[in-house]
């Protein structure tokens, strides 16, 4: 009980990890472009939860600058990432990441 | 319960001089939070009346006159009549999506207001990212904006929603590029080091000697400039109100509300308003600071600027008195003049506390606060009695081509002049 | 000021956030989904608050709730997703998806397990009134080639995002 109620840097890395599950789950076996778009940005936010649990941990702020790093990232990503699927969308009137196919032969 | 009396008294020990938040007294921060929540709520309606009456004044009208002396009540009817309405759910509307996009609009517009510093030390909180926390709060409205024109299922919410969204993320962009250049101006003192804290960005104009709206003459100008264009925009007012527009979507993304959570919209849109125009205040207009702190700081002139917040009630109280002897003689109009006259010694009776020189000492920053952003407010109606409205690809032209270069380009002088400043 | 009752918000904040994870991969509706992730991301915004990160509590609020995801919102209601409600949500590998990811959730047991005692329990305290100085100092000094490969980032997925998006380049 008191490892519950005592929380520590390990509590933070567990939610971290729970959320990077989630965002691999869904990138796995969504069929919607838009939310394995969604679930990237899951995995980029646990990676965050992480860099930064540690820098607190350690007691400096280079986790904090990695986060921020990431999410320039994460929004460069978006952005390209929504470019693609309009055009795509534009092309094959379906948001469906199945029929993304045409290099496959 | 005397633990009770003494957490609660230790706040009012004249020694300390921060905010309740800062100083961690949950009861004083939640009387802030009560109070602030309050001030707004009346702030809405008196500007819901004053639009009103001030363009149709322009436009050489009465404006309502019928509902109370001088349409006073007005407002309190239109609340209650919007409350009495049906609420409607269009079918085929994402009914949970329909039911919450009003809430946060308005969650998003009050929140900004945990950090706005009325005082020295009248704020609820002091953040250490306080400007920052504002323009991330103020710009999640948008969210609400699309959440709402989405579930509403029908054409024009939708394009309204979609303008709306483009023109706020837009404009966003040429508003922080103003507002980094005013924090590049708090860091013009002898540490080097800025700050993004409200209290801390009017104590440094404090410092300095001069509102940064003078500051490096005309860049703080152009920069005020940008973030005043800027600000009618993000909160979709006339000229900019497009994704609203009556002649081309009937009202814009709240076509399909009614009743209560049209009047939420409402709520938020005017909170929004007073929001972005705390923000101007604080960091161009010195915030709470009385005109000339520096040149004129001598005792007799402190205590003649003391005297202001009272003088101005006593003058809106005078009108209501010159209005009540002008009202006409006949009995119909008694119950008329005598609940204008009512009103008048209420802000005579205000306007006499407020000498008391115990009261007038703490009040008088939020006094001087909230007369700026009364300034703004007027200006807002002025704008919509003013300005035809935009066309879009003019709107998109102004907010990426004329705005955000400006933006940049007043960014780089000003931290030329700065460095320029600091070497020598 | 010290935070008060760290427990109680942690698992508040970390329910909310593991929920709106969970729906933002459930939802049927994609708008639903960018809804959730919205509210995971202002939840793990709080969090980053109560691990001494305001600056970062911000940004990621301006960003991420503010920015990007207004940008999903805006992409979803420009593509017609009313077809890709009717269909199947979940692709045919939907099974292999699910093992790999129990395996490294097995692995992150495994290793959160054996390593517990790796972490230090006593947490250092950093003062919050300097973070936002700090920060500046750290980012625009030691990281100033970081940030300017990030900015060059930038500015490459502005010309990306737009070749990509425009009709006739």
């Amino acid at each position: 009980m008191d490892a519950l109620l005592h929380i520590t840097t390990l509590h933070y890395l567990v939610l971290g990890a729970a959320l990077f599950l989630l965002g691999v789950i869904g990138v796995l076996t969504r069929r919607n472009v838009v939310i394995v778009l969604m679930s990237i940005e899951l995995i980029l936010n646990a990676v965050n939860l992480n860099l930064i649990a540690f820098s607190r941990m350690w007691g400096g702020l280079h986790g904090q600058i990695f986060a921020i790093f990431v999410i320039t990232d994460a929004a460069a990503e978006a952005a390209v990432g929504l470019g693609i699927l309009i055009a795509f969308f534009r092309n094959k009137e379906t948001v469906n990441i199945d029929e993304v196919n045409l290099l496959k032969w | 319960m005397h633990d009770l009396i003494q957490y609660v008294q230790s706040y009012l020990d004249p020694n300390v001089k921060v905010t309740p938040g800062a100083a961690g007294n949950m009861f004083w921060a939640f009387v802030y939070i009560m109070l602030v929540f309050l001030g707004l709520s009346v702030a809405v309606i008196a500007m819901n009346w004053l639009e009103r009456k001030i363009l149709a004044h322009m436009q050489v009208r009465l404006g309502p006159m019928r509902v109370g002396p001088h349409g006073l009540l007005q407002p309190i009817a239109d609340a209650l009549k919007l409350l009495l309405k049906e609420d409607l759910i269009p079918a085929g509307a994402d009914s949970f999506v329909f039911w919450f996009a009003p809430f946060i609009v308005v969650l998003a517009a009050f929140c900004v207001f945990v950090v706005v510093p009325f005082g020295p030390q009248h704020a609820i909180t002091d953040m250490n990212i306080g400007i920052l926390f504002m323009l991330g709060v103020s710009s999640l409205s948008v969210l609400g904006v699309v959440m709402a024109g989405w579930a509403s299922n029908s054409h024009y919410p939708l394009i309204g929603a979609l303008r709306s969204s483009a023109q706020m993320v837009s404009y966003e962009i040429a508003m922080g590029l103003a507002v980094i250049s005013a924090i590049l101006m708090t860091s013009l003192n002898a540490t080097g080091t800025g700050t993004l804290s409200m209290i801390g960005i009017v104590e440094a104009q404090k410092a300095q000697g001069e509102w940064f709206i003078f500051k490096f003459f005309p860049l703080g100008l152009i920069a005020f400039f940008i973030f005043a264009v800027a600000m009618v925009a993000e909160t979709n007012r006339a000229p900019f109100d497009l994704a609203e527009a009556e002649s081309e979507l009937t009202a814009g993304f709240h076509t399909e509300y009614s009743g209560f959570r049209w009047s939420l919209f409402f709520l938020g849109e005017y909170t929004a308003m007073i929001a972005v125009s705390s923000i101007a205040v604080t960091l161009w207009l010195g915030g709470w600071l009385r005109p000339f702190p520096n040149l004129l700081n001598s005792p007799t002139w402190d205590t003649l600027f003391s005297y202001v917040p009272g003088a101005t009630f006593l003058f809106l109280a005078a009108i209501c008195f010159y209005n009540v002897a002008r009202m006409p003689k006949h009995p119909y109009f008694r119950i008329q003049t005598m609940g204008l006259g009512a009103f008048g010694a209420a802000l005579a009776l205000i306007g006499l506390i407020l000498f008391i020189p115990v009261v007038s000492v703490r009040v008088q920053d939020i006094f001087w606060f909230t007369a700026k952003v009364a300034g703004f407010q007027y200006l807002y109606i002025w704008y919509r009695g003013t300005f035809p409205r935009y066309r879009f690809d003019q709107l998109m032209h102004l907010g990426w081509k004329v705005l955000l270069p400006l933006g940049l380009g007043v960014l780089i002088l000003t931290a030329g002049v700065g460095l320029l400043q600091i070497k020598s | 000021m010290t935070p008060v009752a760290t427990p109680f918000f942690f698992y508040l904040l970390a329910a909310t956030m593991l929920i709106g994870g969970i729906l933002v991969i459930t939802c049927k509706n994609a708008v639903h989904s960018a809804l959730a992730l919205i509210v995971t991301l202002l939840a793990q915004a709080n969090i980053y608050l109560m691990l001494y990160a305001p600056f970062v509590a911000g940004v990621q609020i301006i960003l991420y709730a503010g920015g990007i995801m207004v940008l999903f919102l805006f992409v979803i209601m420009l593509v017609n997703i009313d077809r890709a409600m009717k269909e199947r949500q979940f692709n045919s590998q939907w099974w292999v998806g699910i093992i790999a990811a129990t395996a490294l959730g097995g692995l992150f047991i495994a290793v959160y397990t054996k390593g517990k005692s790796i972490f230090p329990e006593r947490i250092p305290s950093i003062a919050e009134g300097e973070n936002t100085q700090r920060v500046a100092t750290l980012l625009y000094g030691q990281y100033m080639f970081a940030f300017e490969i990030a900015s060059l980032l930038l500015l490459v997925a502005i010309i990306g995002a737009v070749v990509m998006a425009k009709k006739r380049i």
